[in-house]
């Protein structure tokens, strides 16, 4: 996983709430086999309408997604998260996010940032009336800076310190390989399986 | 201590614990479907990791899959790679599969419980967001992302942080005609799309435990679009009756344990939930939705809601936007919304009792001129047994399509799609901008509303069809 300390973009203000995964990458999207190659299919259908904000001129190159709540609803496909990341957005901030799309954000190096709606919209205000303004987003600090706008954020200190070191969950995990093999042992025995060995 | 449910399967599971760390939980059932896992197998390989325990996954093919003309090649080349993907993953890591013409084949929520690899009791986890309906066996079970797939492919566990909890109390009995659908879709729009978040719902009460193993299974179903991570239902004598003699259920000395052990999987008298919601079920009606998310539906004998009576200014926004993409009008009776398509299916509402609902209401009658209806069974057990009843029959003689088993027209991964502006009574899970296909206006339904809707042409519940004529004599 790409690590992730801090980051200083321009910004997309998507006013809308409840910006489900279906939108953000339809079903058609989820054929592909590979973690790659979903740009083009983020915000599929929206993005057909020209005055859609990411289809703005002066929005090309923005890294920094600020939404309304409960961004990322719905279902668990991980390809959301990828089709944010091969666009080129480093980070999403809103009041509110689905706790799949966050969990799989922060597995992928994606910062799932929440701030209170009147900071978001205060950023939508920003960043609608200077399009060239920049956000910095510090992980180290917890902190989302902008022209007049300071403001702190809550993650976890387990998911920060694996975030900023890009550390892989998976060798974490199996360096507890004993602990694991332990439970096995004591599982009841009536549990299923689903090879008759 | 006294302890909810959840937290008792959740303790039964903790396979390390430490301060400051999210616990590692193993997990007893790992579902896997062709859409979520090629990602997650090519990371194995990549690392040179195996499936630690192939013994606890099982995989089928549901989202991609034809449900017409299943005997020959899949037209599109995309999915037809992410078939074969499935199947070469799963022959190189020694996975089982159930594909499409295995008679096990079906959605894989579906599947699970029909074969008793749901169990009281269990972690069950899946790369699919509807995984909570095996919460319906009182199972801790929750949908992942590709990445979570992978980890608990190499290790059989995840570390997770723990959940809130969350009691939805439905008092009283639903009256006559009234389903798990309508319930579960008032619960949503009562508690909204974010209600549940960070929460695992127990659903509980005097009118859950009359429900069907089924009904609890469409109940569980949509926890996730109240946005928690998992539904659950304490297991009681409904739950053993459906499970005994199920092909993975335990037998003999191991049943007599296995149940048991189930008895005790209830919340403790005094344990507390973080929330606390109570619904009275016998104040319910069939249940619609108007909008673009599951939180925005309303009794089927009202109508469409002004967009100025919602408080909160993002709930006005999204209302205005809904209104316009599913090209309604504020104050619009629901019962006059006319309907073209009708899709009966998906693991929400694809098993027999509700292929059996839905029967009930074709059974003589006939589906409307210019109205197309699906029905597609959740699996093919499922299609098996409805064929054995009759029911195919029943939906052939009325004019809708007996189609083969698989998600479907749910999320239209596969040619069965909406065409821009075709509107639908759909008994699936999602009314998202475009979910059935692109321009599609999805009305979330229960079976019986589905039914009856193909008959009418419009929204509309049993109550409002006319009488069949009695044969004199018969």
């Amino acid at each position: 996983m790409e690590a992730f300390t801090t980051h200083t973009g321009r910004v997309v203000p998507l006013r809308r709430s409840n910006v489900d995964t279906d939108q953000i990458i339809p079903a058609h999207w989820l054929k592909k086999v590979t973690r790659d190659g979903f740009e083009d299919g983020l915000f599929d259908a929206w993005r057909k309408d020209p005055r859609f904000i990411l289809n703005q001129p002066v929005r090309q190159g923005a890294t920094v997604l600020v939404a309304g709540a409960d961004f990322g609803t719905g279902s668990s496909r991980e390809h959301a998260v990828w089709a944010l990341q091969n666009y080129g957005f480093k980070a999403v901030i809103s009041p509110r996010f689905a706790d799949i799309f966050r969990g799989n954000s922060l597995k992928n190096g994606l910062l799932t940032v929440m701030l209170p709606q009147e900071t978001v919209e205060r950023l939508w205000e920003l960043t609608e009336a200077d399009p060239s303004a920049e956000v910095t987003v510090d992980l180290l600090d917890r902190q989302v800076r902008a022209e007049g706008i300071t403001a702190g954020f809550d993650l976890d200190d387990n998911a920060r310190w694996r975030l900023l070191r890009g550390l892989d969950d998976i060798s974490l995990t199996l360096e507890h390989e004993s602990d694991i093999a332990e439970y096995e042992a004591r599982r009841p025995s009536h549990r299923p399986r689903t090879l008759l060995r | 201590m006294a302890r909810t449910l959840a937290q008792k399967v959740w303790d039964d599971h903790v396979v390390r614990h430490a301060e400051g760390e999210p616990d590692l939980l193993f997990i007893d059932l790992h579902l896997l479907h062709e859409v979520t896992c090629p990602q997650a197998f090519d990371g194995l390989r990549k690392a040179g990791r195996r499936v630690r325990r192939t013994d606890l996954t099982i995989a089928t093919e549901d989202h991609n899959t034809p449900t017409i003309d299943i005997d020959k090649p899949i037209a599109d080349p995309v999915s037809r790679v992410q078939l074969e993907t499935l199947r070469k993953n799963c022959a190189e890591f020694g996975v089982r599969l159930h594909p499409l013409g295995d008679v096990e084949q079906g959605i894989v929520h579906v599947v699970g419980p029909q074969l008793g690899l749901t169990q009281p009791g269990m972690t069950v986890v899946c790369g699919d967001s509807h995984t909570s309906t095996h919460g319906a066996f009182g199972a801790l079970a929750f949908g992942i992302g590709t990445s979570q797939v992978e980890h608990v492919l190499a290790s059989q566990t995840l570390p997770m942080s723990p959940f809130r909890t969350m009691a939805v109390t439905v008092e009283g009995e639903l009256p006559p005609g009234v389903t798990a659908k309508d319930l579960i879709l008032a619960v949503i729009t009562r508690i909204g799309t974010s209600g549940g978040q960070g929460h695992v719902i127990e659903y509980r009460g005097p009118a859950i435990e009359k429900l069907s193993m089924e009904a609890r299974m469409t109940v569980c179903n949509m926890s996730i679009e109240a946005g928690a991570r998992a539904g659950m239902i304490a297991p009681d004598e409904t739950t053993f009756a459906y499970l005994k003699g199920r092909p993975h259920a335990p037998e003999g000395p191991d049943w007599d344990a296995a149940v048991a052990d189930w008895r005790a999987l209830r919340t403790d008298d005094g344990a507390t939930f973080d929330r606390e919601v109570v619904i009275d079920a016998s104040a319910l009606s069939p249940f619609v939705t108007w909008g673009t998310n599951p939180g925005q539906g309303a009794p089927l004998s009202g109508s469409v809601p002004d967009p100025a009576v919602f408080s909160d200014p993002g709930e006005r926004l999204a209302a205005e936007k809904a209104l316009e993409y599913m090209g309604l009008t504020a104050g619009q009776p629901l019962r006059e919304i006319a309907v073209d398509t009708v899709f009966l299916g998906s693991c929400t509402n694809g098993r027999i009792e509700d292929l059996r609902a839905a029967a009930a209401v074709l059974r003589g009658r006939a589906v409307a001129d210019g109205v197309r209806m699906l029905v597609v069974p959740g699996s093919v057990r499922v299609a098996l047994q409805a064929v054995e009843e009759g029911l195919d029959e029943v939906f052939t003689a009325a004019g809708a399509e007996w189609r083969h088993a698989g998600c479907s027209m749910c999320l239209g991964m596969n040619p069965d799609q909406l065409a821009p502006g075709e509107r639908a009574a759909s008994t699936s899970n999602r009314n998202f901008e475009g979910r059935q296909g692109k321009g599609g206006r999805t009305h979330l339904v229960s079976p019986q509303v589905a039914a009856t809707s193909a008959v009418l042409g419009h929204l509309a519940s049993p109550a409002d069809l006319p009488e069949l004529p009695t044969t004199v004599g018969a």
